[in-house]
């Protein structure tokens, strides 16, 4: 079994590249969904400079909601920060409702059109599980280890990066693999609002009534989404195989 | 309480908010037309002294209970006080920069009027999540809650503010679209409940169907909304051109179908899945006991394994309403109207008024949904035991 799933991955991320590289070769496979002469191959702009650039707006965000979210969750789980700890998971539930085209077309009164609104946008969506993880993570660390912890004489610091963020790694990295995904689909809308990234194939399908650019941009996103999540399962699972051994 | 003269920390970083809305940031912005940036205005440049220092102090109020007082009902109390002061003040200041019976400027809340009321209703929030309301308190809160803006708003309070100028002009497409929002976010739901409930029974059942049917799902999820509404539109426009009875039924490539089609798909993982958990959770001994008790198979199902997996459906079908609520705003851009009309509209005209008359009402609605189903949930949770 696992043998298929890593083939069909490969294949996958083989025909996401060739199509990335060469888009013009899968013109034939595109243009029965192309009417009166439309190019069946998206034109406007590079392919593959476009999914670097949605690829990199995601990881952009993800990364600085990574940084903020983990910072976070360790602060209101201290003993300082116990004050804001039920007022944090209020807001971890409200945020949630929050419909992200929301965010983003209230960022752009702020910060203009382009780049900056769709970062924002998915910097802030992607808080919500990485934090909701975090939480999770840290508090149900088991007392009794945390007891031994301190009994072996380690100090809240050595305690909270050698005992306590090892152990709530796992559901951490769960919580940023859910927001890479959600956040490769989320950024297609960045691109109502001007910023650089697949949904701009999207929406000029839309727009001429193309269903091949639309199939186009849908197809690689969604193959980029999967891939990521793959590639992350992957490196959390080699992590802990790793932390087994030792 | 002696001897509880701590300063609170939340309470700190609160204010400090506040203080910063108040000294630094325009509490209005006044705006020759709507597309026009706006001037910055501070609370003394648009109220009477008299009404400002008013404000001021019932803001005061609020600050220095949130730093001194710890009783999650008095601070309730101090937030909501101030929250009021606010609303009053912003209202008072579209009055007071609107010359009577001008229609063309607007005067739009700024960013100092927002911080500040972000800051409240935190302390709002925090009050509300220490006083740990039940699931009864809770909707009744959210009814209060709604009631009250619902009054405010027909009797006229914010009319001069930029806003409600922008839903005065469009009223009745408001009402209309509110009701396309609705009807899609929750008839796609219903439909998927429909299919999504015995399929999460079937794969329950058979083992050997779950990870397919579920891997499949996900896959669905991955593809980002925009472009499954647009992938539909294809097929449903050839369909609605070959088959006249299709096209009769209202069945078109843009609009209404391709966007039920696709939030129904959408919606089918979260049901699917956990309707599996929620069988997965119910104990062999339940069942065990129920078939000794000479029930059916079929009664087994309803009133054993159903009900007793039901708190965990319903977490699902909250999960997609909100999620619902969310994506039919982007339906809007293939026409399929919603609220989603309003904010793209808005962010084609640099109206930001515009966004806010389709954005406000959205979340709150997402909020609302929320609030209700997870008070169901905690209800349904509780009876067993």
């Amino acid at each position: 079994m696992p043998g298929i799933a890593v083939i069909l991955r490969l294949t996958a991320l083989g025909l996401l590249t060739a199509f990335l590289l060469t888009p013009q070769s899968f013109a034939p496979v595109f243009a029965p969904f192309t009417q009166y002469g439309a190019p069946p191959i998206y034109d406007q702009g590079n392919l593959l400079s476009l999914a670097l650039s949605h690829l990199g707006t995601v990881c952009l965000a993800a990364a600085a909601s990574t940084l903020v979210a983990v910072s976070l969750g360790i602060l209101v789980t201290r003993g300082s920060g116990a004050e804001f700890l039920p007022l944090s998971r209020s807001l971890v539930n409200l945020g949630q409702t929050f419909p992200p085209v929301a965010i983003l077309a209230l960022a752009v009164p702020l910060v203009g059109f382009g780049e900056k609104p769709t970062l924002i946008a998915l910097f802030a969506y992607g808080l919500l599980p990485i934090f909701e993880n975090t939480l999770i993570g840290l508090q149900t660390c088991p007392p009794a280890l945390l007891e031994a912890a301190s009994g072996m004489g380690m100090s809240a610091r050595q305690r909270l990066m050698s005992v306590e963020l090892p152990l709530a790694m796992p559901l951490i990295l769960e919580g940023v693999r859910l927001s890479l995904v959600i956040n490769v689909g989320t950024a297609t809308i960045g691109s109502t609002v001007a910023a650089k990234g697949l949904g701009e194939v999207i929406i000029a399908g839309l727009l001429s009534n193309n269903t091949a650019f639309i199939l186009q941009g849908g197809l690689v996103t969604g193959l980029m989404a999967i891939l990521l999540y793959d590639a992350m399962s992957a490196i959390e699972r080699r992590m802990f195989k790793a932390a087994r051994i030792d | 309480m002696p001897g509880n003269f701590k300063i609170d920390r939340l309470g700190a970083l609160l204010t400090a908010m506040g203080a910063a809305a108040i000294a630094l940031l325009p509490f209005v912005l006044f705006k020759t037309n709507r597309i026009m940036p706006g001037d910055p205005q501070s609370l003394w440049n648009v109220l009477a002294p008299a009404a400002a220092w008013a404000c001021l102090a019932a803001v005061a109020i609020a600050a220095i209970i949130a730093l001194t007082l710890a009783d999650a009902r008095v601070r309730l109390a101090a937030a909501v006080l101030g929250i009021v002061a606010v609303a009053l003040a912003v209202a008072a200041a579209g009055d007071a920069l609107t010359p009577a019976g001008n229609k063309i400027v607007r005067v739009a809340p700024g960013s100092g009027f927002w911080l500040l009321l972000i800051a409240l209703a935190l302390l709002a929030t925090d009050a509300i999540t220490r006083l740990r309301p039940g699931p009864a308190l809770r909707v009744g809160l959210l009814a209060l809650f709604a009631a009250v803006a619902g009054m405010t708003l027909a009797h006229g309070t914010f009319d001069n503010l930029s806003v409600m100028r922008e839903y005065a002009v469009s009223a009745s497409r408001f009402a209309h679209e509110v009701r396309q929002h609705i009807l899609l976010a929750f008839g796609s739901l219903a439909a998927a409940v429909l299919v999504a409930l015995p399929v999460g029974i079937l794969c329950h059942r058979i083992p050997r169907l779950r990870s397919g049917i579920l891997g499949v799902l996900n896959m669905v999820q991955t593809v980002p909304a925009i472009a499954l509404f647009g992938i539909l539109m294809a097929p449903l426009g050839a369909l609605a051109a070959a088959v006249p009875l299709a096209a009769a039924l209202g069945i078109r490539g843009i609009g209404t179908a391709p966007a039920v089609i696709a939030l129904f798909l959408y919606s089918l993982l979260p049901i699917v899945a956990n309707t599996v958990a929620g069988l997965k959770r119910v104990s062999p001994a339940a069942v065990e006991a129920a078939r000794g008790m000479g029930m059916t198979r079929w009664q087994i199902l309803m009133s054993i394994e159903l009900a007793l997996a039901l708190p965990v459906i319903i977490t699902g079908i909250r999960i997609v309403l909100v999620q619902n609520i969310g994506l039919v705003t982007i339906a809007a851009l293939i026409g399929a109207g919603g609220l989603g009309t309003f904010v793209f509209q808005g962010i084609g005209q640099t109206a930001i008024d515009l966004v806010l008359l389709g954005a406000i009402p959205t979340v709150a609605l997402a909020f609302s949904a929320a609030v209700v189903l997870d008070s169901a949930v905690e209800v349904m949770d509780r009876k067993p035991q």
